[in-house]
């Protein structure tokens, strides 16, 4: 049984110290995800396969290019917080969960800035031209 | 770590495989797919970025039996994880725990899934002929 009075134990945020906060985040990244991905996968069917200037000019609007950015962002937040739960519940060593977390989390970051950046070179391209 | 001759459950050899566990380790299964299948993502902006000489090679490649055999499995993991999530969403509402309601929707996602991969591959192949 544990002295701990129930105000202390939600004080501390339980025994991940951080409370609901990781499963609150994975649900808000999901809600997000669902008419993002589909309006991706709608408005990309069109241009599958359509040549670059077809695809450049899609890209170019700032619906598209704003929702696409958005939803780079939520696709690697939500990947590493899904990558997390997995390493958490199937690596039993410490330090290499600790560490498959931490790399996950890095290129998850590293992945979004190459894509945001990919969309921006894009936008340099149409406006430029 | 104690006592190791205690029963586990349930264990995977001799448990009546289940449709809702099925679905379950499916949901994680699939998103680690997803997971991985981002560098597709992150591969195609690339090419957007570089121009029309990268993105037409990209293009091929996605074109090609290779890229069709990532591309399709990829696209069905995107809409079974998609419709899966939306059953969990409303499970964390408190909806639809009832164990009839549990299998019904299952199906419906599976359903749904299937029903998707092949409108959006259909529809891009019908599009396809459009631009040509």
């Amino acid at each position: 049984m544990s002295m701990r009075t129930p105000l202390a134990r939600v004080r501390g945020h339980g025994s991940a110290k951080s409370g609901a906060h990781h499963w609150w985040a994975q649900r808000l990244s999901a809600i997000a995800l669902v008419p993002l991905v589909l309006w991706f996968m709608a408005s990309l069917l069109p241009i599958a396969s359509a040549d670059h200037a077809t695809a450049v000019s899609w890209l170019s609007s700032p619906w598209n290019s704003a929702l696409l950015i958005l939803l780079i962002g939520a696709i690697f937040y939500h990947a590493q917080l899904g990558m997390q739960v997995v390493f958490e519940d199937y690596i039993s060593t410490h330090w290499l969960q600790v560490t498959s977390i931490i790399v996950v989390r890095f290129l998850a970051f590293l992945l979004a800035a190459v894509s945001i950046i990919a969309v921006l070179r894009v936008l340099r391209t149409a406006w430029g031209s | 770590m104690g006592n190791i001759d205690r029963p586990l459950s349930p264990h995977l050899q001799i448990y009546k495989p289940q449709l809702t566990a099925a679905l379950s380790i499916f949901h994680r299964a699939s998103g680690v797919f997803l997971v991985i299948g981002t560098l597709l993502l992150v591969y195609w902006l690339s090419a957007l970025a570089q121009g029309p000489d990268s993105y037409a090679q990209a293009q091929a490649l996605f074109g090609s039996t290779l890229g069709r055999l990532i591309l399709v499995p990829w696209v069905f993991a995107l809409f079974y994880h998609l419709c899966n999530g939306i059953r969990h969403l409303f499970w964390d509402m408190g909806v639809g725990f009832e164990i009839t309601s549990v299998y019904a929707s299952g199906r419906l996602v599976v359903v749904a899934a299937i029903a998707l991969t092949l409108i959006a591959f259909g529809m891009a192949y019908a599009m396809q002929g459009g631009v040509q």
